[in-house]
């Protein structure tokens, strides 16, 4: 320190102006693009430009103004970013609905995106103290594992496209593993701030890692076998995926110890290798993974007709993409759902893709630099979790449809079709700004110099 | 539409999607380091106190401050009232320490001098190196030791 002057410690700033602008020009490029589609199929501006445009506008302005009266501090770019990826998943939607392809719907997906702004903003306003769901560790716990097994129960439960993962409420049908991994990350956290110490600390070290006791394995054995038990009974493979990798990247964030990851991915394997010696449908993917290629199966029903149709499309994107609104993404089957990213990556190439995948890293990076800035072990926890359970499943969908893992039916977050998944990704974003806010807030100020009263903060 | 037009919009639109991510980064590097425009807040005029604190006299200590566990740098600034240290959000000094206790100790003045007293914790209070058993008072610059928070008094 040069200047011996009594300089504030310097205050973050809020860049409000910074979060407005990029949402403007985040919106501008979701217009520019419903722009690009119409011109490039009907020769002129679509009428949808404005609906949609001004549409999604109006509730991103919406959002803005709760976050900026109910977590004034919060990270200017998480917004902006989520905004883009929403957008240009409405746009693809739309692109697929002109393009005459059966159950793509831009209007129901912009109606979930109003859905998912209400409950971010609801979030945002009911929740004041994210640590108030560290009271709810088991409460959480309970209410993840009973949304997960919800789909099972007789009359509830719904099997739609071979998997047994949705429950049907009148007369719409919701995917409860969404909103279940909300509520286990939060479980994980509340129970990994009070546990950490024991799972870090004691234990045998033999060779180069450190065991740790058996007693202590019980909670990951346990999620494992559950996530397991989700596979097999749901044949949901992505959820049990998601579930039991966010668990073990949760537990190496607790206790920084490599032998968890190391237990973690063995334990996977052996699952996944005795899931596909006992399962059917584990080894189909298994199979279609490795020979895609393959004639017959790609004329199998289930075969690798899906997965080739994506990376032909990718294919024919190349580097810059066929352009928007000129390629051909409806050949692939459910483009406009777990497909999304093939068909995006055909009409924008390779180039456009990287984009989008910088736009979920810096996401992502937001969230993992919340959890470096939260003051409590729990916020640092659940910041963390939320982020990687977010990079994650990007991972797992985009990994599975480049043909980089075995495809495992998952939503690309933000981007795909369907209700159930948005919503809860939208609360899983109020999380983080709610985080964050609390994160980047300047300590209480004094009032005065000295005297009776003391600020502190909660 | 023609076709040369159509091309010009494909990569004038990844263009646009590119400046996008890079003027999050740009907001991202900012963020980093701070921003320059944003003046010092000026410090909140003390309002004028309405019964003036009795100014400790030579020799008393003034403030507790935290050197060393996770909350170290923290100081208080001592006044009449009893400080209470411990996991309890309700106490004065919350620390959040698996091997503190959630109402651990107490500071309290008496005749001039600052006591400390363990309020029946699991792990103890230490005055310097030596367990506190019943009410002790606290000399300047000794380090009171709970859980891994070590506080000390100072003028």
């Amino acid at each position: 320190m040069s200047t011996p002057s009594a300089e504030l410690v310097p205050l973050p700033a809020k860049r409000r102006v910074a979060q407005l602008v990029m949402l403007a020009f985040a919106i501008v490029i979701v217009m520019g693009a419903y722009a690009n589609v119409g011109l490039a199929i009907d020769g002129r501006v679509p009428a949808g430009m404005l609906t949609y445009g001004l549409g999604l506008g109006g509730f991103m302005l919406a959002a803005y103004l709760v976050l900026a009266k109910f977590a004034p501090w919060a990270d200017p770019l998480i917004l902006p970013l989520v905004t883009l990826v929403n957008g240009l998943g409405l746009v693809m939607i739309y692109r697929l609905e002109q393009a005459k392809m059966g159950g793509a719907s831009a209007t129901n997906q912009l109606v979930w995106t109003g859905a998912g702004v209400v409950l971010f903003s609801v979030t945002l306003i009911v929740l004041r103290d994210h640590r108030a769901l560290q009271r709810l560790t088991y409460t959480a716990g309970a209410v993840g594992l009973i949304l997960l097994v919800s789909p099972l129960t007789p009359f509830l439960g719904k099997e739609i496209n071979g998997a047994r993962i949705w429950i049907g409420i009148g007369g719409a049908s919701l995917q409860p593993a969404e909103f279940a991994k909300l509520a286990l990350v939060v479980f994980f956290a509340g129970y990994l701030v009070a546990k950490r110490d024991v799972l870090a600390l004691a234990g045998r070290r033999l060779l180069f890692i450190d065991l740790p006791r058996a007693r202590d394995l019980g909670p990951v054995l346990i999620t494992w076998g559950f996530s397991l038990a989700v596979l097999v009974v749901q044949k949901d493979l992505g959820s049990s995926l998601l579930i039991f990798g966010t668990f073990i990247a949760m537990l190496y964030i607790a206790t920084q110890r490599t032998s968890w990851v190391l237990i973690g991915i063995l334990l996977f394997v052996g699952g996944a290798i005795l899931a596909g010696m006992i399962f059917s449908h584990v080894q189909d993917r298994f199979t279609v993974y490795l020979h895609p290629q393959d004639p017959a199966l790609y004329d199998k029903v289930g075969g690798s007709f899906q997965l080739l149709q994506g990376l032909f499309a990718m294919g024919q994107g190349g580097v810059i993409g066929t352009g928007l609104g000129q390629g051909h993404p409806k050949l692939i089957p459910l483009a406009f759902s777990d497909f999304i990213f093939p068909a995006t990556g055909e009409e924008l190439g390779l180039t456009g893709l990287m984009a989008l995948l910088m736009v979920y890293a810096l996401i992502v990076e937001r969230g993992l630099r919340t959890s470096i800035a939260a003051r409590d072990p729990f916020s640092k926890l659940l910041a963390g979790g939320l982020s990687f359970i977010l990079a994650w499943q990007v991972f797992i969908i985009v990994g599975g449809v480049t043909n980089l893992i075995p495809l495992t039916g998952l939503v690309t977050p933000f981007m795909s079709q369907g209700g159930s998944a948005l919503l809860a990704n939208w609360i899983l974003i109020a999380l983080l700004v709610r985080m964050s806010d609390s994160a980047r807030k300047p300590p209480p100020q004094a009032i005065q110099d000295e005297g009776m009263t003391q600020v502190f903060q909660r | 539409m023609s076709e040369l037009t159509l091309l010009l919009i494909r990569l004038a639109f990844l263009a646009v999607l590119w400046f996008f991510v890079i003027a999050a980064v740009g907001v991202i590097r900012t963020d980093l380091f701070g921003s320059r425009a944003g003046a010092p807040i000026p410090p909140r005029k003390a309002p004028k106190a309405v019964k003036p604190v009795a100014k400790p006299r030579k020799g008393e200590p003034r403030q507790m401050v935290v050197t060393g566990g996770p909350l170290q740098g923290t100081t208080i600034t001592l006044s009449e009232t009893p400080i209470t240290i411990g996991r309890a959000t309700d106490a004065t000094l919350v620390v959040s320490d698996d091997y503190a206790s959630s109402r651990h100790a107490r500071l309290f003045p008496q005749d001039g001098q600052w006591i400390v007293e363990d309020l029946g914790s699991t792990n103890g209070t230490y005055l310097d190196r030596s367990k506190v058993t019943r009410p002790t008072p606290v000399p300047l610059g000794v380090p009171i030791r709970i859980g891994k928070t070590v506080i000390e008094l100072r003028k």
